[in-house]
């Protein structure tokens, strides 16, 4: 029975479902103690005092910190793509000479349940002295902390992506095409909000850090660091974990207090952040501006791109370093030839919350720029968007394609794809003249109906390595350990399957253990798409080591070869019939000489590169601004699919949070740099009410040579270019070509296109 | 996001609250369905230190209709307008108008007197309630006092109610067989407070409008009644013509705030486009 490819349910389901679930706040430990943050009421200024004694005087309060008490901590250190010039603008456990943002941590009260806590923290005054707010990315960098580093300013970094001859496209040109766009502030907003429950072990003299999620082991290491632990002596754990999206997992100020709290108090310390203070605490993302300008030939081909953008970071640059604007540097051309590019990423620093990787880092942004921009060629040369994607695609033939630039430490190749091929078959699906011939007759009945699409590439599977343990018990029970991580994508599931389709042993009795620093030595975790192929490799690796240990000694016992053995339903059985053992009984035999285990290793210097088309139809009613998705369509082609049910689930999720950032979502904030969107009441997230039934294209044209599955990632595909594709079909339905330049795309942007700007 | 301390009265009978709404007046708050009072608490925008819980005052919760109108009790849910309280065209009304307001498990909590209480401009009640004349019956120790709907809001979370008086019960005059109503609102999502809306109703005879109820909401900082533009159209037929004109004159009244969600000028064109959808659903 084949187990890849089928849509098996998930695995993992079983406790969710029953709600007995563990999540980070259903951790407790007798004894705990209740962390609460305090922090900055303002986005910028100096700090001349932080008073304690009053909030320290509470009943119930246990410690109260600020900087100067935990000042052996060093500042939190860059997980990815760091430069040295990064190192001044990283950010402190606790804020020291200069707050940069509302919601800067300031202090820390540690107490005997979360109500003294929040009390008491209420009661710490920050004296602190208002400096102005630096609020716009694209204005000339400021000081970033005045006196305390003299001359530095909040350009951190500018990145630069550059091959072919740029001029002499230029030069070459019919025609020149410039566009300005912006993506808004918004960020992944999981449904479980971030958690921390430190407990010390002072019989074994190790510390557990519950409520890990996407990189335990590399956070284990960057914990122990900064705390002086050696090695062995800090486990992270993770439980259930309600979404990720990049933001979540990531190492915070919050984390590391905890471990210090409860190694300095000897007793556990539980911190469960709240819905404010993840809004103004966990990384933001997008918040983009590019410049790009295109030398194009009579045909709309793009000769060549320039692209100037920039990343407003925010207050600090925290652990993912340069990675968004390095991938948005790298993606910006997508599935285009385009043979001349050079782009300016500017990272600027301003006095909101610090920004990192969200769902698509670099991608959903510079989608929307790059199809925004074709949508433009199309236009001012009277050709169709369609048709002028087709004459820029990269063909089928050309690949591998290596685009001649890094991303991540890795070389941009594209390791297989069918654009135009993936384009056409969404046409088809939509019947698409006969759809623009429905949508022209509706318009000319006077509705606003428009249609648009938007191509992309994505990334996934970044290395450099993952390693996986197997394992079969007695019983004929399988567990699998690895060091990835789930954030609820169906990890359990999806390397089960691997398994069970590489060792033939049915689904249910394989067991996953993800996310434990203590099970396994090396992990590099759940994020870019990397965990199907990376773990999903190694599974099968591992797998096919443990069948041919298995094979090996069953032909001991059966007195054959191992070739004249096969396994099925979890045994090993003779392919001619006849003799039979369970897995289990060859686990016995081997336990004194190791087990029935396998172990598998995959290691990968370069990405895969899947890639997917979004179309979208939509309805504006021109009286309330008001914008109806008619229909949503996601082409995506995954090379191989495991589980075509998680993929479309994966597609479908992705799609819902693309509408609420092209649509909803925004962290807006005043002149004073107060954030405005601090709450569920104002950050508007989309409920099922406002995201249509999304129509998912999966295909498996072009499986990945890179990897012995031929897999390709499935977790951005959904929200990469949904910003591109409604922005499309809104200028379609407005009949005002190249209107919409701005995300989100909100009803007072749309009545300021449709009525003129403010007086 | 944990309330700062408070104490906690749950009294049985409506002369008990009466008593310690007397005893603690501005120290204290009624607690009723929760569903703005609660969430205003949790971000430590509200700190009572005294909360008095009146769900288990049953002779609170009521709502029947008379001769004199509908009687509405502090308690009743807005769930309970899901199905039509009374015959008619305002058991028809309300019922349409309970749907807009947030989500299902907040209307099995929230109240139609609380929302009246907290008195936020974007609230639906507050604009039916200003449209169709309501009296507001306030109760406290001293006595009772009916409040006609228009001295009754003072601006953004304020009212005319003292320190010491519960809003015990809002009345609605009836509304016979010949009116007929609209209703029309515009927000982001499903369920979030209004960017614009509009409340209409007409009495027609033979063509013409005898009489008529016009109102806005969402706009400022309270819900306002267009009386102006209610004897515009009282006399004359509810024409599409008539519309546009009623429409136009509605954009011209109102001078709307801005905020994160929406420019004054968008919300004003809002508000005529929401104006001229209740009157054209009203005269259909």
């Amino acid at each position: 029975m084949s187990h890849i490819g089928r849509s098996f349910r998930r695995i993992e389901d079983g406790p969710l479902l029953l709600g007995k679930g563990s999540f980070a706040a259903d951790c407790n430990a007798p004894g705990q103690l209740h962390m609460r943050v305090v922090r900055s009421p303002v986005a910028f200024g100096r700090i001349l005092g932080v008073e304690t004694a009053e909030a320290a005087a509470l009943e119930g309060v246990v410690a109260i910190w600020t900087t100067d008490d935990v000042a052996e901590l060093p500042p939190i250190d860059f997980r990815q793509m760091g430069l040295e010039a990064l190192a001044p603008y990283r950010q402190w456990v606790l804020a020291r000479d200069y707050v940069r943002y509302v919601g800067d941590p300031v202090a820390v009260v540690v107490a005997v349940d979360p109500y003294v806590a929040e009390d008491a923290a209420d009661l710490v005054f920050c004296d602190i002295e208002e400096l102005a707010p630096q609020l716009d990315a694209t204005a000339a960098p400021s000081a970033f902390m005045p006196d305390i580093h003299p001359g530095l300013l909040s350009e951190p970094a500018v990145l630069r992506r550059a091959y072919g001859d740029v001029d002499a496209a230029f030069a070459a040109a019919d025609k020149i095409v410039a566009l300005e766009v912006k993506v808004g502030r918004h960020t992944g907003v999981p449904l479980e909000t971030r958690g921390a429950l430190g407990v010390y072990d002072a019989d074994k003299d190790v510390l557990t850090l519950y409520g890990a999620a996407k990189v335990p082991h590399y956070n284990r290491d960057a914990i122990s660091r900064m705390l002086g632990l050696g090695e062995g002596r800090l486990h992270l754990s993770e439980g259930h974990v309600g979404g990720g999206f990049g933001i979540r997992g990531e190492l915070y100020p919050e984390d590391v207090l905890v471990c210090a709290a409860a190694l300095r108090l000897r007793r556990p310390v539980k911190w469960i952040e709240d819905r404010k203070e993840h809004l103004l605490a966990a990384n933001h993302s997008r918040d983009q501006v590019y410049r790009l300008r295109a030398a194009v030939d009579r045909r709309g081909f793009i000769l060549g791109l320039e692209a100037e953008f920039f990343t407003d970071q925010g207050a600090y640059v925290r652990t993912h370093g340069t990675t968004v604007t390095d991938l948005s540097a790298a993606m910006l051309p997508g599935p285009y030839v385009i043979p001349a590019y050079a782009a300016v990423g500017h990272i600027r620093l301003t006095n909101k919350t610090p920004a990192g990787t969200y769902r698509a880092p670099g991608r959903y942004e510079s989608t929307f720029a790059r199809e925004r921009l074709i949508d433009k060629i199309a236009t001012e040369l009277d050709l169709s968007p369609v048709e002028v994607r087709r004459v820029n695609f990269i063909a089928a033939e050309a690949m591998p394609f290596d685009r001649g630039i890094k991303t991540l430490g890795t070389g941009v190749v594209y390791d297989s794809g069918q654009y135009r091929d993936l384009l056409e078959r969404v046409l088809d699906r939509l019947s698409y003249n006969q759809l623009q011939d429905e949508l022209a007759a509706r318009r000319d009945r006077g509705e606003l109906v428009g249609f648009g699409v938007a191509c992309f590439v994505e990334k996934s599977g970044l290395g450099p390595q993952d390693l996986v343990r197997i394992t079969v018990d007695g019983r004929g029970t399988v567990e699998i350990v690895t060091g990835v991580a789930s954030v609820g994508q169906g990890v359990e599931t999806v390397l089960a399957q691997i398994c069970a389709e590489t060792i033939g042993i049915p689904i249910e009795r394989i067991n996953v253990i993800h996310g434990q620093t203590d099970r396994i030595e090396i992990g590099f975790g759940a994020f870019a798409s990397r965990v199907t192929v990376m773990a999903g490799s190694a599974v099968k690796i591992a797998s096919e080591a443990l069948r041919d240990r298995a094979l090996e000694a069953a032909a001991g016992l059966l007195q054959t070869t191992p070739d004249a053995l096969k396994l099925s339903d979890g045994m090993v059985e003779a392919v001619s019939g006849g003799a039979s053992l369970p897995l289990g009984e060859i686990a016995l035999h081997l336990k004194d000489s190791g087990g029935l285990t396998g172990e598998g290793r995959f290691v990968a210097g370069h990405m895969t590169y899947p890639y997917g088309v979004h179309a979208a139809q939509v309805k504006v009613d021109p009286s309330t601004c008001g914008i109806t998705i008619e229909r949503y369509l996601v082409g995506y082609d995954v090379g191989r699919a495991v589980n075509p049910m998680l993929i479309e689930g994966q597609i479908v999720g992705g799609a819902a949070q693309g509408i609420g950032g092209a649509l909803l979502e925004e962290f807006v904030y005043d002149e004073n740099g107060q954030p405005l969107a601090a709450s569920f009441a104002d950050y508007l997230m989309p409920t099922c009410h406002e995201v249509p039934e999304i129509e998912v294209l999966l295909r498996e044209d072009a499986p990945s040579p890179l990897n012995p599955l031929g897999v390709k990632g499935a977790g951005e595909a959904g929200i990469n270019a949904v910003g591109a594709a409604l922005a499309a079909a809104i200028d379609a339905a407005l009949q005002k070509p190249g209107a919409v330049t701005q995300l989100p795309i909100t009803p007072a942007r749309l009545h300021e296109i449709l009525r003129g700007p403010r007086s | 996001m944990k309330p700062a301390a408070f104490d906690y009265f749950r009294p049985a009978s409506l002369s008990d609250a009466l008593a310690l709404l007397a005893k603690y007046k501005d120290d204290c708050k009624i607690l009723a369905g929760g569903q703005s009072l609660v969430p205003a608490m949790n971000f430590r925008l509200a700190r009572p230190a005294i909360l008095i819980d009146i769900n288990d005052i049953a002779e609170l919760d009521y709502v029947h209709a008379d001769d004199r109108g509908l009687h509405i009790g502090a308690l009743t849910r807005h769930a309970a307008f899901h199905r039509r309280v009374v015959d008619g065209p305002l058991g028809a009304l309300f019922s349409a108008v309970a749907r807009h307001i947030a989500h299902y498990p907040i209307r099995q909590r929230g109240t139609f007197a609380g929302s009246l209480a907290h008195a936020d401009p974007a609230s639906e009640w507050c604009l039916l309630a200003t449209t169709l004349d309501a009296t507001v019956v306030a109760k406290s120790a001293r006595g009772e006092r009916a409040i006609a709907i228009g001295d009754f809001f003072n601006g953004t979370f304020s009212t005319d109610l003292e320190p010491d008086e519960l809003l015990a019960e809002v009345h609605l005059p009836p509304m016979g067989q010949g009116w007929r109503t609209g209703f029309y609102e515009f927000s982001r999502r499903a369920g979030d407070f209004a960017l614009g809306m509009a409340l209409a109703a007409l009495r027609i005879e033979a063509g013409v409008v005898r009489e008529a109820r016009l109102g806005v909401g969402g706009v400022s900082d309270r819900a306002i009644r267009l009386r102006k533009l209610e004897e515009r159209l009282v006399g004359g037929a509810a024409s599409q013509e008539m519309i546009d004109t009623i429409a136009r004159e509605a954009w011209a009244s109102v001078s709307p705030i801005g905020d994160i969600h929406a420019t004054p000028e968008y919300r004003r064109d809002l508000v005529a486009t929401a104006v001229k959808r209740a009157l054209t659903e009203a005269a259909a």
